[in-house]
């Protein structure tokens, strides 16, 4: 056993989950520091819950360690950790009032009644909710049964609070309170809280450490400022604030080109010509005079947004937002001015230009000039193509030649859109299917995390014939 | 942490008071007095074939009368406010608590000669008899069973979102349109299960026949009755067939249902 | 149209009640015809002096009691752990449960007794008491089973997850939380079986063996002798309680309703 840190209360070692053949949590490795507020972010499906699970002892990992306190807790029951949960839809037991839900734990330990009667006063003002002892929990409103659900788990005196969702039934002005509410309960109590959301605003305000997670791995540890300003990909800069995000190429250190554009950046080390992917904030972009800017578009729409107004830019055939002050006139020209510290550069997520898959002709017609290929279990005709049967093929297909059948019925079923990156002109969508991924551009918004049929247009294809076994 | 253990008393309990009493029917219907094997049982049987339609006839009208009567009263159950709905719900559940004997007795009070109905009649200058015959067999199940007719169907219908058929009314549809499109379609679970539990029983039942039909009257519950206190082999045989009988036409009932779950 | 579903909705009532009515009221007949003799209340003195009636009543409790009891614990046990298969396990025991309702009650009486007759002679006992109280649970628990488990499937599973949150072992949190939300469907499947086990006749009829008296087997031999106005005033009484009850379980949902209706606004 490895002996962790003094300061690292929980930790995941290579934490490996499936049901049913799908992966939920992909290796996972993290470190819970000790009275930190940490929170899990990512869209739903991303397997933010399920490491909450893990950590609270109502699942096991398939592979993996759990270490708390640098001792390995794997096979330890829930009600033996050290960790109390506040739920999602609070789970407060219905029979019980309010002193008896948060008493509850207090009483299975079996302490002294005195002392219960203390300690749920003492949770119960910490809360915010004097003098509610004696009320039902189902008359309660849903803040106020939010903040007996932590009372609840907090009057424990677990060394880590475990909340999943907690706010996520509450209106919005609820909510806010609630936000910085927690925060003041967790500095009284000293806790750590590890917070499940996938409210990216929440998530900005409350943490100390924020955890960014989609498809079952860890896109990106570290504090609020860091995935802010510095995000890894272009999947967290998306799910974290506003941006805009572009295709780009790193012609050498400090040299980026956006539409042909050259611009100065401060990132190195990405090599040369190399394909990227650029995010620039939209308050990172000041508007000034045409003359003034490399970057030159129209403005196509204002939206007042109260702290500032939104401004859509056509420039070079794509939407660029905008945050500013001062507001220009829809149809007025501008130039857009972007200081090199504020043009972050990223590795793209999965490098492909155009789209390449390997099938077999398992049955071909030479008068209709047609084939029957297999490719991953399916199988599909493409016209006006002949080859022999038996043939290895390799087909190239650009972005644009792969959609989503609408009619349900496509070349390739249950593929899954594992991101969705608008980049201006179009969005950028990432497909997985069981073999290979795929890049593929739409003007339609898909949902992240869904399966769904995948159809290709071959007039756009190029078809080679791929000599020998080897098909990669 | 998922518990199936807690299962595990209640499927002994079904393996030694369900499973071994049909496995015994079954040997007993296959075996003579003396434990051979044989069918004599079943062509013993077969001899109430007549007995058997019969059954099966006055459970079909029963379960059709019942039908008629129950369709309407579930919808207009179904169409009140709450508190008139379970009100009725009582009102209609409250002799279905009383003795199924009681209940059958009150019947034969009713209709016997000399009875209140028979009185009235006579004074009427009608002279019939009332008992003894299927007519009353049929009146004495319609009335034994109707309420579990009414009970599922208004379930059903009382379930329809009341939403849906605002929209159809909202898209123009006439009250005959809705009711075929909307409400009848989305019924059939409720009928199905209303022919279940009439059906089932009123094929089954023994008594009703005894007390309200005449001698050529009685159904094969009654046969079961008679004989099975001295042959058990052939008691047990028509009782396994009927058993077969009603499971069958559960299957075709609900694969029926199914059917037209789909098509609507 | 209103006016036109009041009056059927009335005859069918009517219907339902009338024979009811009549019993009830020839029970004050002071006489043994269906012809109207006078008030008197008799028959009703004649019941409780009749050992034998208030024997079989007391029999009749006891089983629906002891019945309804056994197949409440029986049938919640094997929801929670129904409820924890998967796919085709769990349908082949939902099944297995329902036979025992859709199988007509002869055919489950017949059964029952070919066994108790065959393991009466094999362990050395007579049908009576225990058979029936046996046969009596075995068609009550399908109920049980019936009511409770959509309670588990609809249960909050995360309140089951809370109690072990907080300490509890898995029996602590059963019996602490997992209990209460599951008491609706106990309490309506408990309330089944107590009815179904007083109402029932065939199957006790035939698992009964040859002196044990419920009170459904004496109404049998009474109507079998034919009118006798006893049976009237028992049927009177029989439904005044049934009635009483039923008004008084309805008004204690309604106010539960309202409670709720009011918690929700």
């Amino acid at each position: 056993m490895k002996k962790t840190k003094n300061d690292i209360i929980v930790s995941l070692k290579d934490i490996f989950v499936e049901f049913d053949g799908e992966v939920i949590l992909n290796h996972i490795n993290l470190d819970i520091k000790d009275k930190e507020f940490l929170t899990i972010l990512g869209p739903s499906g991303c397997g933010k819950t399920t490491t909450l699970r893990i950590i609270g002892g109502f699942l096991q990992p398939k592979q993996g360690d759990i270490m708390f306190d640098g001792e390995n807790i794997n096979s330890l029951p829930p009600h033996k950790r050290n960790v109390n949960t506040v739920f999602q839809k609070y789970s407060l037991f219905p029979h019980l009032n309010v002193f008896e839900n948060i008493a509850f734990g207090m009483r299975i330990k079996k302490m002294p009644k005195d002392e219960i009667k203390k300690r749920v006063k003492e949770m119960l003002s910490i809360v915010d909710l004097k003098g509610y002892e004696k009320r039902s929990v189902a008359k309660l409103s849903g803040g106020q049964q939010q903040r007996v659900a932590i009372a609840r788990a907090l009057v424990c005196d677990p060394k880590v609070l475990l909340l999943d969702e907690p706010l996520g039934a509450l209106d919005l002005k609820l909510r806010k309170n609630m936000q910085w509410e927690l925060k003041q309960i967790q500095q009284k109590t000293n806790t750590t809280f590890v917070y499940v959301t996938h409210d990216q605003e929440e998530a900005l305000t409350m943490s100390d450490t924020i955890v960014v997670m989609n498809n079952g791995v860890i896109e990106q540890i570290g504090t609020p400022t860091d995935v802010y300003n510095e995000p890894v990909n272009a999947f967290v800069a998306d799910f974290i604030g506003d941006a805009n995000i572009l295709n780009g190429i790193m012609i050498d250190d400090c040299r980026v080109k956006i539409f042909g554009e050259e611009l100065e950046c401060v990132d190195k080390g990405f090599g040369q010509n190399t394909p990227v992917d650029i995010v620039i904030r939209p308050e990172d972009i000041e508007i000034v005079k045409p003359e003034q800017a490399k970057l030159v578009g129209e403005v196509t729409e204002v939206v007042f947004k109260g702290v500032h107004y939104e401004m859509t830019v056509m420039c070079k055939g794509c939407e660029w937002i905008v945050h500013s002050t001062e507001c220009a006139p829809v149809g007025s020209i501008v130039g857009m001015k972007i200081i090199p510290f504020n043009i972050q550069i990223m590795n793209k997520m999965f490098i492909a230009e155009k789209n390449t898959f390997y099938a077999e002709v398992i049955s071909s017609n030479k008068e209709e000039n047609r084939i029957t290929v297999s490719v991953e279990d399916c199988e599909f005709d493409i016209e006006n193509q002949y080859f022999e049967q038996g043939t290895k093929i390799a087909v190239t297909l650009p972005p644009s030649a792969l959609s989503i059948a609408g009619d349900g019925v496509g070349h390739i079923n249950d593929v899954y859109i594992e991101s969705v990156i608008f980049k201006g002109e179009h969005n950028e969508i990432i497909l997985e299917s069981d073999k290979q991924k795929w890049l593929m551009e739409s003007d339609v918004d898909e949902q992240v995390a869904t399966y769904v049929p995948l159809k290709f247009d071959f007039t756009k294809a190029e078809f080679k014939v791929v000599e020998g076994e080897d098909e990669t | 942490m998922k518990l199936k253990r807690p299962s595990i008393p209640y499927i002994f309990w079904m393996v030694i008071f369900t499973l071994i009493p049909i496995v015994l029917i079954l040997y007993s219907s296959f075996t003579d007095r003396n434990g051979n094997f044989s069918f004599e049982s079943f062509s013993k049987a077969f001899g109430y074939y007549d007995v058997f339609l019969r059954s099966l006839w006055i459970a079909f009208i029963s379960t059709l009368i019942c039908l008629i009567l129950a369709y309407p009263l579930g919808y207009i159950m179904s169409r009140q406010k709450a508190s008139v709905q379970n009100t009725l719900t009582m009102v209609i559940m409250i002799p279905m608590w009383m003795n199924f004997l009681l209940r059958i007795y009150a019947w034969v009070t009713l209709l016997q000669n000399d009875g209140p109905i028979d009185i009235m009649l006579s004074f009427l200058g009608i002279h019939t008899t009332l008992i003894g015959n299927q007519g009353a067999v049929i009146l004495g199940m319609v009335y034994e069973y109707l309420p579990f007719m009414v009970l599922p169907l208004y379930t059903v219908m009382a379930k329809i979102d009341k939403g849906l058929i605002e929209a159809a009314d909202d898209l123009g549809s006439n009250k005959y349109i809705i009711f075929k499109k909307i409400i009848f379609p989305l019924s059939v679970p409720g009928i199905i299960s209303g022919i279940t539990m009439v059906f089932v029983p009123s094929a089954s039942t023994f008594l009703v026949a005894q007390y309200l039909g005449g001698v050529d009257d009685i159904m094969i519950g009654d046969v079961i009755d008679r004989i099975f206190w001295s042959d058990q082999n052939t008691g047990s045989a028509i009782a396994l067939i009927l058993m077969v009988a009603i499971f069958v036409f559960l299957i075709i009932l609900n694969f029926f249902g199914d059917e037209e779950a789909v098509a609507t | 149209m209103k006016k036109l579903s009041k009056i059927y909705t009335a005859l069918i009532i009517f219907f339902m009640y009338m024979p009811i009515i009549v019993l009830i009221l020839f029970s004050f007949n002071d006489g043994k015809t269906m012809v109207w003799k006078g008030f008197t209340l008799n028959w009703y003195t004649d019941l409780f002096k009749d050992s034998q009636i208030i024997n079989s009543l007391w029999n009749t409790l006891i089983i629906a009691f002891l019945a309804s009891l056994f197949a409440t614990a029986l049938g919640t046990m094997a929801a929670i752990g129904i409820n924890n298969f998967k796919g085709r396990k769990r349908i082949l025991l939902q099944n297995a449960s329902n036979i025992e309702i859709l199988s007509p009650d002869i055919v489950t009486g017949v059964s029952l007794m070919l066994m108790f007759t065959l393991a009466g002679v094999a362990f050395n006992f007579k049908m009576g008491f225990l058979t029936v109280l046996l046969a009596h649970i075995t068609f009550c628990t399908p109920y049980v089973v019936l009511n409770v488990l959509p309670r588990i499937r609809h249960m909050d599973y995360s309140v089951y997850e809370a109690a072990l949150d907080l300490g509890c072992n898995q029996w602590q949190a059963f019996r602490k939380v997992v209990i209460h939300e599951l008491m609706p469907g106990m309490f309506s499947g408990f309330l089944m079986s107590f009815t179904f086990s007083m109402d029932d006749f065939v199957i006790t009829y035939f698992t009964r063996g040859a002196s044990f008296q419920t009170l459904s087997i004496q109404i049998y031999t009474m109507t079998h002798q034919r009118i006798s106005p006893k049976i009237n005033a028992l049927s009177a009484l029989m439904f005044v309680v049934v009635f009483v009850l039923m008004v008084i379980i309805n008004i204690k949902d309604r106010k539960l309703e309202k409670q709720k209706v009011q918690k929700a606004l």
